[in-house]
């Protein structure tokens, strides 16, 4: 069990308090948690990835343990932290505007 | 009874303002989808209960909402936006070109007929149909492929498909625009396209005065008894054709400002027409700091400004292309809402002017309903 905390505005267009908590068949993953949360809640499908291109959206980032791993493969193993359910994985609005 | 449901997409949020057919007191619902901007919202002409909306922000990107019951709930439903092969480039800002990438949803227009079937204009241009209600969504792509795709260049707010307008006379015929390529028409049901701009000047912009494609056209309406008789709010410029868009000529007449972006035409005069003079390109604004709708009765060329009720002293909001729309009660309504968070209504064709709301995030579209 896989906990994700999301944005705001994706916790009310999921109707989803702060923290969720997804299953992930396989190694988790930035990709396979991501699977995970849309099969979940559908209406997420294509708010965090581009629907087409399955790209994370330029200004979605993933936090976890303290790091920014926005940057790292999507199918890099996340940190043992988030697999054991220690800590969760972050969906970050980035910050911007002024 | 009889009443209005007016619909106002807003910079950060959706609301539904209803009143019954006096129009003097309104229930304002809302903010929906709160903190998303929300480019535009209209109902199905058959189904009313039925309403799609374009929700979207530059993080998340594009959510299409549908409400079955008026807006009470809303049901997201598909948002994949692909267009057909490969997309090819447009010119960018600087003449280069540059690949077609979507951003946004600007203008969702309900069949006439089936409340399954939906058009969706987005940045970057083109055309989108959807026949189930929303959920998938296929590119009209003989628009984009007519010929002059490859030459059409962004207006300053992006290349934006922002005007779709159904003819009740033949599901066939359809008329868009978009800035700043100008109006396209297809007979077809939208399978071929083809420029619809004759009669256009864009010399501040364009060299070629008879150049075929290029026109920053910003708003397109028509009456639905007289689908032929259409007016055109162009960058500058207002503009009416008599023949569906096979030809173009100008009205703006005794316009103190010909500058301007919303356009519209009373539900039961086709010759009365309204639009919002706004300064000029570069001051988005109101001249001398006066809210003005000028009304034409006469399908044109000469106007007479209605200010009853509207600020008179300095007031420097805009009226954006969307944000316009009557209503049919006997006694036409009229509607806009502006770049302050204003939503003016008129219950007598213009004459006089109340605010519904007064501090809404900055209007981006107004739409009214008119329920039995």
């Amino acid at each position: 069990m896989i906990r994700v905390v999301l944005p705001v505005h994706l916790r009310d267009l999921a109707h989803v308090n702060r923290e969720v908590q997804v299953d992930v068949v396989g190694e988790p993953t930035q990709q396979s948690v991501i699977d995970a949360l849309e099969a979940s809640y559908p209406m997420l499908k294509g708010t965090i990835r581009d629907p087409i291109t399955q790209r994370r959206r330029a200004f979605v980032r993933f936090f976890a343990c303290e790091e920014d791993l926005s940057h790292d493969p999507p199918d890099a193993p996340l940190p043992e932290a988030v697999v054991t359910g220690a800590e969760p994985f972050f969906v970050v609005g980035a910050m911007a505007g002024g | 009874m009889a009443g209005v449901r007016v619909l106002v997409g807003t910079r950060k949020g959706a609301f539904v303002l209803s009143s019954d057919a006096k129009r003097e007191n309104w229930d304002v619902a809302g903010p929906h989808f709160a903190g998303w901007e929300m480019y535009h919202l209209k109902g199905s002409p058959v189904e009313p209960e039925r309403i799609y909306a374009s929700q979207s922000n530059g993080w998340f990107g594009q959510l299409i909402q549908r409400s079955d019951d008026g807006g009470a709930t809303w049901q997201p439903v598909g948002n994949q936006f692909q267009y057909e092969g490969v997309p090819g480039t447009h010119q960018w800002y600087d003449g280069t070109p540059h690949p077609w990438e979507f951003a946004r949803v600007w203008h969702l227009e309900p069949s006439l007929t089936d409340p399954d079937t939906v058009y969706a204009g987005v940045e970057d241009a083109a055309l989108f149909r959807s026949t189930d209600g929303g959920h998938s969504w296929q590119e009209l792509a003989g628009l984009r492929g007519h010929g002059s795709g490859s030459s059409w260049q962004p207006g300053a707010g992006g290349m934006c498909l922002h005007t779709i307008v159904l003819d009740p006379r033949d599901p066939g015929r359809i008329v868009i625009a978009i800035s700043a390529a100008g109006v396209f028409r297809s007979d077809d049901g939208g399978e071929t396209w083809r420029p619809a701009n004759r009669g256009l000047r864009s010399g501040e912009s364009i060299p070629d005065e008879d150049a075929e494609v290029g026109h920053c056209v910003h708003h397109v309406a028509r009456h639905a008894g007289r689908p032929d008789v259409l007016y055109m709010q162009k960058h500058w410029d207002v503009m009416r054709s008599d023949d569906g868009a096979e030809s173009w000529v100008e009205v703006s007449g005794d316009l103190p400002t010909d500058f301007g972006f919303a356009i519209d035409v009373h539900a039961h005069e086709p010759d009365t027409v309204y639009v919002v003079p706004i300064k000029s390109d570069s001051e988005h604004f109101p001249l001398d700091g006066q809210l003005r709708v000028y009304r034409s009765r006469v399908g044109g060329n000469e106007w007479e400004p209605l200010t009853k009720g509207l600020p008179q002293a300095n007031c420097y909001v805009n009226v954006l292309r969307d944000a316009m729309a009557v209503d049919s009660l006997d006694d036409c309504g009229v509607y806009f809402g502006t770049t302050g968070g204003q939503v003016y209504a008129s219950a007598d064709s213009g004459d006089s002017w109340a605010p519904i709301v007064r501090d809404l995030p900055a209007v981006l579209s107004v739409e009214v309903q008119t329920l039995p």
